[in-house]
């Protein structure tokens, strides 16, 4: 399948033709930009033209939910966010938007309505739970995760802040994979160290960073595979495995790229 | 008659102190925003009932949450005994409620003495946790010499409190055997009676003064607790019931909005409501928080009912790395606070313009910058408190009103403001990715 192309189609070019999507696609900061995370942003596309989905995004029109802002503390920021977001989704009579990012999906989700913007929400897990479960996207018995050991790391925007916990799990059941559980998971979950705006400082003075620990967490599982469905975590987990030297043997994975695998789209 | 006498003033007293105490409480509490809570009063039900009064956020550690429930449950019932004791002391009476209860009466009295032994000896476990054993979070830096006696000393008491109970009905058989027209009788009594041979020998006199003196102690003993209570983290075992009534029921991703912004962005993008009623604006206030009065009530009532039990802290992964932050701290430095700027305005001092600040005097910025809002302890808390409210609130006031966030996120804000995304990425680059899905 190399010289395929998938086209990506905004939403400026929808409703210039009259048409509406069935989703749109909200990719977030982290998918537009990030070189590692966007190879997630770009299998989650894949999975979309497999199972033949209309989709779009908002292309050069989409702009940060506000979330980093609001969480360090900055509401004017956050809420100048929102409103343009707001403006611009509600102009195209957006009704159903799914992403990737936790963070992205937690503040449209349960922080827009309040500030004029009502959608349905989901996120990807929750969203390639269902294409599993509708049998849109079919996965092989003994396919080549089979046996292979899988751990999932919990994002705190997904799980405890949302109750997420099984959708992402049952992704990874449908892989066929040997699922194995960290100790603290669910809703005991460690974080990653990323949250509330972590991301884009500098750690506190303590005897350990974050990501650090849960990594050692994930490594003491014995899974060659770390599964994540955050873009906060990805570089979390993905910096943890290169301080502790075992790029060579253990990978961090996003649900979508595990499935576009499974599926040899990638 | 003199008995009776005493009894009452003893009672009148202990009320009286504890009248006082409420009503510091509650214009304590009172010094924090209003918040109107008012909506889905089933669901709030349901929450105090499951979690305050069910324990169920208690269970997720079991051995902690038996020992507590043998406690709690023995606190619950053993208060029924002490009615009698109320009537028979204001009544000049002896057990007044056996006659009418006829074999019930043993009855209980054999379930009250199985509880207060449970209780007895989950104290004692409970005190061998905390001070051989030192459970981790019982030791953290936030757990400095006096709630760590706190701890201590109703353990300590309530293990006296129990002791009195089973010496009392004792010393009572007793006396059954040799006055039983004064004593009515209850037979023996499962554990207390192994307590008989202690007293057997003795006469009437001392028998009857060991017998008073154990009921006067205990009595005393339990006034004197329930005034010491409002002092102490121990106060949760009744504010655990509105705090969870009123205890958030969004997602726990979600944010409280600020209004005050909302109207103010709104006419900044030129999309006042018409509709909207004109007048004076409301007073804005100060943006997020800086000291006790910025936060709500709601949030000084949590500070109010936090037992000091540190599951939160044993949660946060920014504490479990080393880092200052500790959100049962944050509890507790909002409670003292509060008990010190009600203490002086109760006594004609400046209250909140001492000069000191919750923001800064108590709860640095290196705390509240830890946090990662990951909300693992607000999953832990066994009565549902919500650090995290108070942290963000701190944050606020720190962004909004003294622009005083850390370096990086100044940075961070300028990004999302210029380029509106939280790094320094051209606006007009943000769809490339697509570019690389093509022509491959
Ligand atoms: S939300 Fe903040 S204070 Fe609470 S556990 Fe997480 S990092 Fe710690
Ligand atoms: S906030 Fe809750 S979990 Fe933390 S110490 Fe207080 S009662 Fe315990």
């Amino acid at each position: 399948m190399s010289d395929v192309t998938f086209s990506v189609p905004t939403m400026a070019e929808l409703a210039a033709k009259g048409e509406s999507p069935e989703v749109l696609f909200w990719v977030g900061c982290a998918g537009s930009f990030d070189d590692r995370y966007k190879r997630v942003t770009k299998s989650f596309v894949k999975i979309l033209h497999a199972v033949n989905i209309k989709f779009a995004v908002l292309g050069t029109e989409e702009t940060c939910t506000g979330d980093p802002a609001r969480r360090a503390g900055n509401e004017f920021l956050f809420q100048m966010q929102a409103m343009n977001n707001i403006q611009v989704l509600n102009g195209y009579g957006i009704k159903k938007v799914v992403t990737a990012c936790p963070h992205c999906f937690n503040t449209i989700k349960n922080e827009y309505p309040e500030l004029g913007g009502s959608y349905e929400v989901v996120h990807h897990s929750t969203f390639l739970q269902n294409l599993i479960s509708e049998g849109k996207i079919k996965l092989k018995e003994g396919g080549s995760f089979k046996g292979r050991k899988i751990t999932y790391h919990d994002s705190c925007y997904l799980g405890r802040a949302n109750n997420v916990y099984e959708a992402p799990r049952a992704v990874l059941e449908a892989l066929d994979a040997d699922l194995v559980e960290m100790k603290r998971c669910r809703t005991t979950g460690l974080c990653c160290g990323a949250g509330g705006g972590q991301m884009f400082k500098e750690p506190e003075k303590g005897n350990k960073d974050i990501n650090v620990a849960r990594t050692e967490e994930a490594l003491s599982t014995g899974a060659a595979t770390i599964a994540v469905a955050c873009p906060f975590c990805m570089t979390m987990m993905s910096d943890g495995v290169k301080n502790k030297e075992r790029e060579a043997d253990v990978q961090v994975k996003d649900l979508a790229e595990l499935i576009a695998e499974a599926q040899g789209l990638s | 008659m003199i008995q009776q006498i005493a009894f009452i003033i003893v009672l009148g007293a202990a009320s009286y102190f504890i009248r006082k105490r409420i009503l510091v409480i509650r214009a304590n509490i009172k010094l924090g925003k209003p918040k109107e809570i008012k909506d889905r009063g089933a669901d709030r039900m349901r929450n105090m009932l499951l979690v305050a009064f069910g324990q169920k956020k208690m269970f997720k550690r079991f051995i902690p949450a038996f020992l507590h429930f043998f406690i709690y449950i023995g606190f619950l019932i053993i208060n029924l005994e002490v009615l009698e004791f109320i009537i028979d002391g204001m009544a000049g009476t002896h057990r007044i409620f056996a006659p009418y209860l006829g074999a019930l009466y043993p009855f209980l009295m054999n379930l009250f003495e199985f509880l207060a032994v449970a209780v007895l000896v989950a104290c004692a476990i409970m005190l061998i946790r905390r001070n051989i054993i030192r459970v981790k979070r019982f030791w953290s830096a936030e757990m400095t010499a006096w709630p760590r006696l706190d701890a201590n000393l109703i353990l300590i008491t309530e293990i006296v409190l129990m002791t009195a109970i089973l010496t009392m009905n004792a010393t009572d058989q007793v006396l059954q055997t040799k006055m039983p027209e004064h004593y009515a009788a209850t037979g023996k009594l499962f554990f207390s009676a192994n307590l008989i041979p202690l007293f057997q020998n003795m006469d009437v006199v001392p028998l009857v003064i060991i017998e008073r003196f154990a009921w006067w102690f205990h009595i005393i003993g339990i006034l004197g607790f329930a005034i010491y209570v409002t002092y102490s983290k121990h106060l949760h075992i009744f504010l655990a019931f509105p705090n969870t009534y009123f205890a958030n029921l969004e997602a726990k991703g979600h944010i409280l909005n600020m209004p005050v912004v909302t109207n103010e962005v709104k006419s900044m993008l030129g999309l006042t409501d018409a509709a909207a009623p004109t007048g004076p604006p409301a007073e804005p206030g100060r943006f997020g928080a800086k000291d006790v009065n910025d936060l709500t009530w709601n949030n000084l009532l949590a500070a109010y009912s936090c037992t000091e039990c540190g599951r939160c802290t044993s949660e946060c992964p920014a504490n479990l790395t080393g880092k200052k932050l500790s959100p049962r701290k944050i509890m507790m430095d909002t409670r003292d606070r509060m008990e010190e700027v009600g203490k002086s305005l109760s006594t004609g001092g400046a209250g909140l313009g001492d000069g000191k600040t919750l923001l800064n005097d108590y709860i640095t910025k290196e705390e509240i910058n830890a946090c990662t809002s990951c909300n693992a302890c607000v999953e832990a808390c066994p009565v549902m408190i919500n650090p995290l409210e108070i942290i963000l609130e701190l944050k606020r006031y720190v962004a909004m009103e003294e622009s005083g966030s850390p370096a990086s996120w100044n940075a961070m804000f300028q990004n999302i403001e210029t380029n509106f995304a939280p790094w320094k990425f051209s606006p007009a680059d943000r769809f490339n990715w697509a570019n690389e899905l093509k022509n491959k």
